[in-house]
C-alpha cells in the first residue's frame, strides 16, 4: 500500500468499533446466559436480542434515507445525498437480518418460516425489496446530480413503507403471527429487557460506526469523480495546446 | 390545468392510436400470459379457479410494466421532453396527463383480460360494482406510479431493467389489495372487497400526490 493510501478509519471510529465488539460480547454473554428462558417460547425468544434490534435499525436507516432524501432536493447538499445513499445501504443489511432472524425464529414458535398472510412480514419484504431497487438505481451510473434527484425520489417512495411496516400489526390484527409491542406491555422479564437494550445500543453504534465508514467512502468516490473530471479536462486542454501549436508550426 | 391535462393525455393516446403498439402487442401480450398461466395451473382447474384474482392483477402489473417503457421512450425519442418542459405546461398537468393515457390504456387491456378469465378460467362475476370500482381505482393507482418511476428512469442507461425492479415492489400493495377486492367481487373468498378497495385508494392517492410533486425536478433535471 502506499504511504498516502486513504484510510477510511479515524480514532471516533476505532473507539466506535471496539465498543461495537465489546458490546456484542456482551450481549452473547448476557443473551445465552444470563437472559432467563420464555415460559411459552422456551429458548428461541433469545432470538428477540438480535431481531428487534435490527429491525429498530431498519426504522433509524430508513428516517436517515428519508432526511437525505428531502435535503437533497431542498438544498441540492451532496453531504446529505452521501448521508441519504450510505444509510439505505446500511437499511439493506439491517432488513436482510430482520427477514433472516424473523424467519429462524419463526420455526420453532408459529411452526413456520415464512407465512404470507402476515402483513409485517410482506411489508418488511416489500421494503427489502425496494431497497435493492433503490441501490440497483444508484448503481445504474450516469450523471450525478440526476442520479441523485432519481435516488433521492426512489428513497422517498421507500420510506413511506416504514411507518405502514411499523403500523401494520395495530392495523390488520387479525392478519399477523407478531405480537403487539412487547416492549411496552411489559410481560417482559428484567433481565430479558436489560438485555434487549445493551442489544439495541449495540445496534444503534453499529449503525453509526458503519455510516462514517460508508459515507467517507461516498465522499472519496465523489472527490474521485472531480478529479477524474478535472484530469480529463486538462488533458483535452493539453491536447487543443499541442495540436494549434502543430498548426502554427506548419 | 385542465385543458393542459387533456393537451397531453390526447397526445399520448393520439401517438398511441397512430402506431398501435397497445392494440397489436401489449393486448396479445396479456391475453398469452393468461393463457400460459393456465398452462401452468390446469392440472387442478380448483387452484385456477382460487388464484384468478392474483394472477389477473399479476399480468396487470406486467402489461404496466410494458406501458410505462412505451410511454417514456415517447418522451425520450427526438428530445421530445425537451419540447415538452419548453411548451411552458406546468409539470404536474403533464404528469396527470400521462399517467390518464397511461391508465386508458391499461384500461383497455384489463377489459380484455376480464373476458379472458371469464372464458379461460370459468370465473363467475358476483358482485359487477366492485370489479369495475376496483379496476379503476386500482389502474389509477398503478397509472400514477408508472408514471413518476418512468420520468425517473428516463435517463438511466439501463432503464429497461431497473423500471422493473423499481415498479414491481413499488406496486405490490396494489396487487396484494387488487387481488383481494378481486376475490370478494368474483365470489372466491369471503373477504370485505370494499375495504381492500379503501386502502387501494389511498395508496393511489399518496402516489399520485408524490408524482406531482416530483414529476417537475426530474423532468428538468433528468
Amino acid at each position: 500500500m502506499s504511504a498516502d493510501a486513504v484510510n477510511t478509519g479515524s480514532r471516533t471510529t476505532r473507539l466506535l468499533g471496539a465498543a461495537v465488539l465489546i458490546g456484542v460480547l456482551a450481549l452473547i454473554l448476557l443473551g445465552f446466559f444470563g437472559a432467563p428462558e420464555d415460559d411459552e417460547q422456551r429458548d428461541a425468544v433469545r432470538m428477540i436480542f438480535v431481531h428487534l434490534p435490527s429491525a429498530f435499525g431498519i426504522y433509524a436507516a430508513m428516517a436517515t434515507t428519508a432526511v437525505g432524501s428531502v435535503m437533497w432536493l431542498w438544498k441540492r447538499s451532496r453531504w446529505w445525498d452521501i448521508v441519504a445513499h450510505s444509510s439505505a445501504e446500511i437499511g439493506v443489511i439491517f432488513c436482510g437480518l430482520t427477514l433472516f432472524t424473523g424467519s429462524v425464529w419463526g420455526r420453532p414458535t408459529w411452526n413456520t418460516y415464512w407465512d404470507w398472510g402476515d402483513v409485517r412480514l410482506v411489508t418488511t419484504l416489500i421494503l427489502f425489496l425496494m431497497l435493492v431497487g433503490y441501490l440497483a438505481l444508484r448503481s445504474a451510473g450516469g450523471d450525478e446530480n440526476a442520479m441523485a434527484t432519481r435516488a433521492a425520489v426512489v428513497g422517498l417512495l421507500a420510506a413511506v413503507n416504514v411507518p405502514i411496516i411499523n403500523r401494520s400489526v395495530e392495523w390488520w390484527s387479525n392478519r399477523t403471527l407478531h405480537q403487539k409491542s412487547s416492549l411496552t406491555d411489559g410481560n417482559l422479564e428484567d433481565l430479558t429487557l436489560f438485555t434487549l437494550f445493551v442489544g439495541i445500543v449495540v445496534w444503534a453504534l453499529f449503525f453509526v460506526w458503519a455510516m462514517i465508514h460508508r459515507f467517507r467512502i461516498g465522499w472519496l468516490e465523489h472527490q474521485l469523480r472531480d478529479i477524474d473530471l478535472e484530469t480529463a479536462l486538462i488533458q483535452r486542454r493539453a491536447e487543443a495546446a499541442t495540436e494549434s501549436s502543430g498548426e502554427e508550426s506548419r | 390545468m385542465f385543458a393542459d391535462i387533456w393537451l397531453v393525455t390526447n397526445k399520448d393516446l393520439r401517438i398511441e392510436w397512430r402506431s398501435r403498439v397497445t392494440l397489436s402487442q401489449v393486448a396479445p401480450f396479456a391475453l398469452t400470459v393468461l393463457v400460459l398461466f393456465g398452462f401452468a395451473l390446469d392440472a387442478n382447474p380448483e387452484v385456477l379457479t382460487a388464484a384468478t384474482s392474483g394472477l389477473f392483477w399479476l399480468t396487470v402489473l406486467f402489461v404496466a410494466v410494458v406501458a410505462v417503457q412505451r410511454s417514456t421512450a415517447i418522451e425520450t425519442a427526438d428530445g421530445a421532453r425537451r419540447a415538452l418542459l419548453l411548451a411552458g405546461i406546468e409539470p404536474s398537468s403533464v404528469f396527470v396527463g400521462k399517467a390518464l393515457a397511461i391508465a386508458v390504456q391499461i384500461l383497455g387491456v384489463e377489459v380484455l383480460m376480464v373476458g379472458g378469465v371469464l372464458l379461460f378460467y370459468d370465473a363467475t362475476v358476483e358482485s359487477l360494482p366492485l370489479l369495475l370500482a376496483t379496476c379503476a381505482v386500482a389502474t389509477l393507482a398503478i397509472a400514477a406510479s408508472g408514471t413518476l418511476l418512468g420520468a425517473l428512469v428516463a435517463g438511466v442507461r439501463a432503464r429497461e431493467t431497473v423500471l422493473p425492479i423499481l415498479l414491481l415492489p413499488l406496486l405490490a400493495p396494489v396487487l396484494i389489495a387488487a387481488s383481494r377486492a378481486f376475490d370478494d367481487a368474483l365470489g372466491v373468498l369471503a373477504v370485505d372487497g370494499w375495504a381492500w378497495l379503501g386502502l387501494l385508494a389511498g395508496f393511489g392517492i399518496v402516489n399520485a400526490l408524490l408524482g406531482m410533486l416530483a414529476y417537475g425536478p426530474l423532468l428538468e433535471e433528468t
